[in-house]
């Protein structure tokens, strides 16, 4: 079983958590310090596998990890898992967000977290490993994503206009938008700047 | 109208979306709580409002400060409502939420289940999918039970897609409600007889050359790999291992502490007598290296374990050993401290001959305690002065100059150690003294006597300040009696004796077991009370207003001290019975209380060792001279062993020549040492038995297949085989219901044959001795007042079964037995009876009578069942799911005694077996044996029917609701009366009959569950048909097939 999946950069900021059994919010933070604080501190020529993790199971279970650029991919697995297995699914999963986000970097994960939660889905469910074939978990999320644009029609249009503006940095927004009789303020967005 | 739409989806697109959310607390790093908790604000005014859209927005908002810390349960209705969107987007926005955040104590959780219910139906498999995978993360118990249908529908669904997820969930849904694993059979079973074209024939087995390569490899991960499969193979082949010493050694020294910790691992299982002073070299050198309190923590602990597994077994030298010990309180900041004073302790108490080499070594070490306890940090490893203190006193014999050790423990730096080490060194201060003065009797200058109790009277006062009330109240103990040996001194009174004899007595180890393994001696009566309590004592708890009872109270205080001799036996034996039929009155093992002399101590057993070098290795021994000291001794032996082996050819050529295993077989080496090991002390009378460990409900051994040893290895390498076929799930859910459910469906599983087939409950012969049935008859005759169950007397079943007919002159029944054989040997024969009644609907009573066939003693029988998903054996509270329970009787020869036992059902439609053993202690008068009986309970439906009166009104309304479902059976060449065959029916299967004309009558009966179970039977002609009803079909087929096993043994 997997326990937990973590993604988490290189200052242990979480950038996505998953966790398979139930704690507490407080304990899946202090088991995310916990372990980038195991796996931080490892040379880059290591084995990929650590065990000793206190916080999730103790000694039965191991943390299987990977780390690329700046972003550390970390699974948790009791005993039944093998090693070489989730080496491997992390792989596809890697290689699966770089296909659906195109050459997948850090801002992506850190913006899309619900994308990479749906991604995540098709291939492991509930601590079970789901799927390893990588065209085959496309194909799915692809195959959501179609649903999702066919259900948003044209209301989901102007949604995706604004958000497409929103990401252009436009240095200036109207302050009002006026179709026929209705007029819709813009409100004041600390973020756009 | 189209505008009002667009304008919405236009407000909607200002509010914050994930993005900006993110955006946001990225543009507020100085006060990201602050803006985060505004954006909180913002979130609960969104899900005040009706658009679905604005509160899946807000949903999704909250998943992601989930991640980051914030607990949103408080949304969780919200959450509930988003999943019951119609649209996919917001279904899933609302099902990852719930993923991320529901769980067992998520009150709303209930709410879900007809919404999730909907979604698994949902003709669009997205819908479903999603469904399955939300739930997959937040399956409750309650959910598992009302949803396993419906998953399990899903199984065969047309889409691969869902029937893969409903197969993996399938696994989530068994741990959660067990007892749908039954129904799931099966399509279990289609499912995992699937054809794998994934998976190609057997898994080839790595060989240990093979992980050898993979373990020299530069890449770090096969390194590591290869050391884990390495450790599975040691566990069945130590010896292949074994000659990869040099390599595992070498991964010592990676860098990697992964492989280190993989490498340490496996040198616990590699050492041998040979080779263990090298490994632990090694050890030590990686000890002084090490970085970081972790790994040489652990360190130390290996090399610990590693010495002193199996019973110091591959020790050859212990001075050695002690010399390892004291080496190791020179770490650091360690925490194991305290194990390394266990050791020192073990080491000298169980070897003798070690004991005057480890009081020096000790003595030392108290000499410099100021090295251990300079530093603050050092705090841990002041725990071998413990150790050290108490070595040094209670051995003091051997102590060269009692007197600088005396010296040593009384300076006043002692005082700032824990509160615990300074009681040992007052105390062993004492004995230190004690051993002084024996040492200057008789001398004509008793000086250094009295200098030796001056120096006590001098030191002592500081300890009697102690905030530490241990060390306080021994400290001024021992002054006071050491100011009063002085006086006597003085007088030049000898007193040596006297002060010795209050150390006197030498300790041996016990073993842990020992208490355990006397068996009581005949006449002690550990229940008989020592004084006659005061039995009001118990109805005055029942009071509920004691204040109120005082005058009462003293009234019955004055008449229980009137009450005879006879009147106590009497309550005795009452209570005695009471305690008896009581499953639940667990007393403390009588063993345990049993007080015996100890034996002198001529009669430990001690395991001689020849002695080949001198005890004394000169000076301050460092353990490397002992590793020297032990090679040039092997290379001596092997030499002198090889001269022999010439001799021995020269002499006997041609006769044959045994395989003697060569110079470097374990067998050969012989420990260097003189050392009584002495074996754990074990009172005279134990019991010889090894079973003690072994727990015979172990799951793994039902599994009956050796776990550890072969799947292990084979799952590993079947997993990353099967891995790459993206096959893994299959396989892994045929495994983990296979550990899921031992003794159960695991035999079902391992053959892949769903089919239960259950087993005929035998009868046990009627013709019993006459004693055991008297007994019986009583005991049946107590039950009838509590149960509604018939017993056997025929004028009394004739009576209940024909309540509406008449009563005619009929033969009389022969007698039966409800009792059934339920296992049997030369001891011992056990029936039994399960009962349950109305009140409870998931208990039944197991009552079994345990008759002694032999001629000895039984006792300390102990009544274990494996318990499976559907039927558990009540423990007490506190007790583990594969405890045994304690008969509460011993049984002389020839008696037999009833006891009790509670299991819990859930299910009754099926007929079950439960496998279980009853362990006892046979003894005789020369001796006493352990034995052990395996049984198989048999839960059959009948046992879950109460005898129930109906009336004829009542029951011919209950026919006519048609709720029931019907059923027939045919009973052929049926040669007895009708009212014995209804008597039968009534007795063994706990009907009674409502009406009865002529070769006609109506029975009714009632499950514990409430099931209404109702039969017309008739015959002619040597033929019997029964008609039944019964509002649960397979229940019904079931009795209906116990009542034919009953008829076809007539």
């Amino acid at each position: 079983m997997i326990k937990a999946i973590l993604i988490f950069n290189n200052h242990g900021k979480p950038r996505l958590s998953k966790f398979y059994e139930h704690y507490t919010e407080d304990t899946e933070q202090q088991i995310i310090r916990e372990t980038f604080h195991l796996v931080s501190k490892r040379d880059e020529n290591v084995c990929n596998f650590l065990e000793g993790g206190l916080l999730i199971g103790g000694s039965e279970n191991k943390l299987i990890y990977r780390h690329y650029a700046t972003l550390y991919f970390v699974f948790c697995v009791d005993s039944s898992e093998s090693e070489l297995g989730i080496l491997d699914l992390i792989q596809v999963f890697v290689e699966t967000l770089d296909k659906c986000f195109e050459n997948v970097c850090e801002l992506d994960l850190i913006f899309h977290m619900d994308k990479v939660h749906n991604i995540l889905a098709e291939m492991v469910m509930g601590g079970m490993v789901l799927e390893t074939n990588m065209s085959e978990i496309i194909t799915q999320a692809e195959a959501h994503n179609k649903m999702e644009k066919s259900e948003a029609g044209i209301a989901g249009a102007p949604a995706r206009a604004v958000s497409a503006v929103k990401n252009m940095n436009l240095p200036e927004m109207p302050k009002n938008i006026n179709i026929g009789d209705i007029s819709i303020k813009v409100p004041n967005l600390p973020s756009f700047k | 109208m189209a505008l009002k739409i667009v304008k919405g989806s236009i407000d909607r697109m200002f509010d914050k979306n994930l993005q900006d959310l993110v955006r946001g607390i990225r543009n507020h790093k100085e006060d990201e709580a602050k803006y985060i908790s505004t954006c909180i604000d913002e979130i609960k005014q969104e899900l005040k409002q009706d658009n679905i859209a604005v509160k899946a927005n807000a949903v999704c908002k909250l998943t992601y400060l989930q991640m980051l810390g914030y607990d949103v349960s408080w949304a969780a209705f919200n959450i509930v409502e988003v999943m019951s969107s119609s649209k996919f987007t917001y279904k899933r926005i609302g099902y990852l939420a719930a993923s991320q955040c529901f769980h067992e104590g998520t009150d709303v959780i209930m709410l879900t289940t007809n919404q999730i219910r909907k979604d698994l139906s949902s003709p669009h498999q997205y819908d479903t999918g999603v469904a399955l995978t939300g739930l997959s993360c937040f399956v409750t118990p309650d959910l598992a039970r009302d949803l396993a249908n419906d998953i399990m529908t899903l199984m065969s669904h047309t889409k691969p897609y869902i029937r893969k997820k409903a197969v993996l969930i399938m696994y989530k849904v068994f741990l959660k409600y067990p007892e749908s694993l039954r129904p799931a059979f099966p399509r279990l079973k289609e499912k995992l007889e699937d054809p794998d074209p994934g998976t190609d024939a057997e898994p080839h087995l790595l060989c240990v050359q093979k992980l050898r390569i993979l373990i020299e490899d530069s890449d770090q991960n096969l390194k590591y790999l290869g050391l884990l499969a390495m450790s599975k193979i040691l566990k069945t082949h130590p010896k292949s291992v074994q000659s990869h010493k040099d390599l595992i050694l070498q991964c010592l020294d990676d860098k990697d502490e992964s492989i280190r910790l993989r490498a340490l691992d496996l040198l616990y299982g590699m050492v041998s007598k040979k080779n263990l002073m090298e490994i632990v070299k090694k050890l030590m050198l990686h000890v002084d290296k090490a970085e970081g309190t972790t790994y040489r923590d652990e360190l130390l602990t290996k090399i610990i374990d590693i010495c002193s597994q199996s019973n110091y077994q591959y020790i050859t030298n212990f001075e050695w050993y002690i010399s390892i010990l004291v080496e190791l309180t020179r770490l650091e900041g360690t925490r194991h401290g305290h194990l390394i004073a266990s050791q020192m302790l073990d080491v000298a108490i169980r070897v003798k001959a070690i004991r005057g080499f480890a009081v020096a070594q000790m003595a030392t070490l108290l000499d410099n305690a100021h090295l251990l306890t300079g530093n603050t940090q050092r705090n841990g490893i002041c725990e071998v002065l413990y150790a050290a203190a108490w070595i040094c006193g209670e051995f003091s014999e051997h102590l060269e100059d009692p007197m600088q050790t005396l010296e040593a423990m009384l300076r006043p730096k002692v005082a700032t150690l824990p509160g615990h080490i300074q009681a040992v060194y007052v105390q062993n201060a004492a004995k230190l003294f004690a051993t002084v003065l024996r040492k200057h009797e008789g001398e004509t200058d008793s000086q250094a006597a009295q200098e030796t109790s001056q120096l006590l009277i001098d030191r002592l006062p500081l300890f009697v300040q102690s905030a530490n009330l241990e060390v306080q109240e021994r400290a001024s103990c021992i002054l006071q009696l050491v100011k009063y040996i002085q006086k006597l001194q003085q007088k030049n009174v000898e007193v040596a004796e006297e002060v010795t004899a209050l150390f006197a007595g030498e300790l041996n180890p016990v073993a842990p077991k020992a208490q355990k393994k006397v068996p009581i001696p005949e006449g002690l009566d550990l229940d008989a009370w020592i004084n006659e309590p005061p039995s009001e004592s118990e109805s005055e708890d029942e009071k509920p207003k004691a204040v109120f009872t005082k005058e009462e109270h003293k009234h019955s205080r004055s008449r229980h001290t009137e009450v005879d001799e006879k009147e106590l036996a009497r309550r005795r034996e009452v209570r005695k019975q009471e305690q008896a039929n009581n499953p639940f009155y667990i007393k403390a093992s009588p063993s345990s209380q049993k007080v015996y002399d100890a034996p002198g101590v001529e009669h430990i057993p001690v395991v001689q060792i020849d002695l080949s070098v001198p005890l004394k290795v000169p000076g301050m021994p460092t353990s490397d001279q002992y590793l020297k000291l032990e090679e040039e001794r092997q290379q001596k032996e092997k030499a002198e062993r090889k001269k022999k082996e010439k001799k021995k050819k020269r002499e006997k050529r041609g006769k044959e020549r045994k395989a003697d295993s060569g110079p470097e077989s374990e067998e050969d080496i012989r420990p260097a040492h003189q050392v009584d090991i002495v074996t754990e002390e074990m009172p005279e009378n134990a019991l010889p038995s090894d079973d003690d460990d072994k727990d015979p409900n172990d799951p793994h051994k039902a599994l009956d297949i050796d776990l550890d040893k072969y799947v292990c290895l084979l799952q590993f390498i079947h997993a990353l085989h099967v891995v790459m076929h993206g096959n893994l799930f299959l396989l892994k859910l045929k495994f983990h219901v296979l550990v899921l459910c031992p003794g159960f469906g695991l035999r079902h599983f391992l053959s892949i044959k769903p089919t239960v087939c259950w087993f005929p409950v035998q009868k046990s012969s009627k013709h019993k001795k006459k004693k055991q049935k008297k007994e019986k008859e009583e005991k049946e005759k107590k039950k009838k007042k509590r149960h509604h169950h018939h017993h056997h007397h025929s004028d009394a079943g004739g009576e209940d079964s024909v309540q509406n007919g008449t009563v005619e002159e009929e033969e009389p029944l022969p007698p039966m037995s409800n009792y059934s054989l339920l296992a049997e040997n030369s001891y011992i024969k056990m029936v039994y009876d399960i009962q349950g009644n109305h009140q409870d609907e998931s208990k039944v009573v197991v009552s079994v009578i345990f008759e002694n066939k032999s001629d000895s003693f039984l006792k300390s029988m102990e009544f274990n069942v494996l318990d499976s998903l559907n039927s558990k054996l009540q423990r007490p509270e506190g007790a583990g799911p594969h405890d045994s329970l304690t008969v509460p009787f011993q049984l002389p020869p020839g008696v037999s005694n009833e006891a009790r036992f509670v299991f819990s059902v859930q299910s009754i439609v099926m007929p079950q077996k439960l496998k279980g053993t009853l362990t006892f202690i046979v003894k005789s008068d020369e001796s006493s044996t352990h034995e052990k009986l395996d049984f198989k309970l048999h839960f059959t439906c009948t046992s879950y029917l109460i005898t129930t009166p109906c009336y004829s009104d009542a029951y011919a309304k209950l026919l006519e609701s048609g709720d029931l479902k019907g059923s027939s059976l045919r009973l052929e060449g049926i040669n007895m009366p009708f009212h014995h065959l209804l008597a039968r029916i009534c007795f063994h299967h706990h009907f009674s009959v409502v009406e009865r004309i002529d070769s006609c009558a109506s029975m009714y009966s009632r499950s514990i569950q409430g099931h209404h179970v109702c039969l017309l039977v008739k015959t002619s002609d040597q033929t019997v048909s029964i008609d039944a009803k019964c509002d649960e079909p397979s229940l019904l087929g079931n009795v209906l097939d116990e009542i034919k096993q009953t008829f076809s043994k007539c």
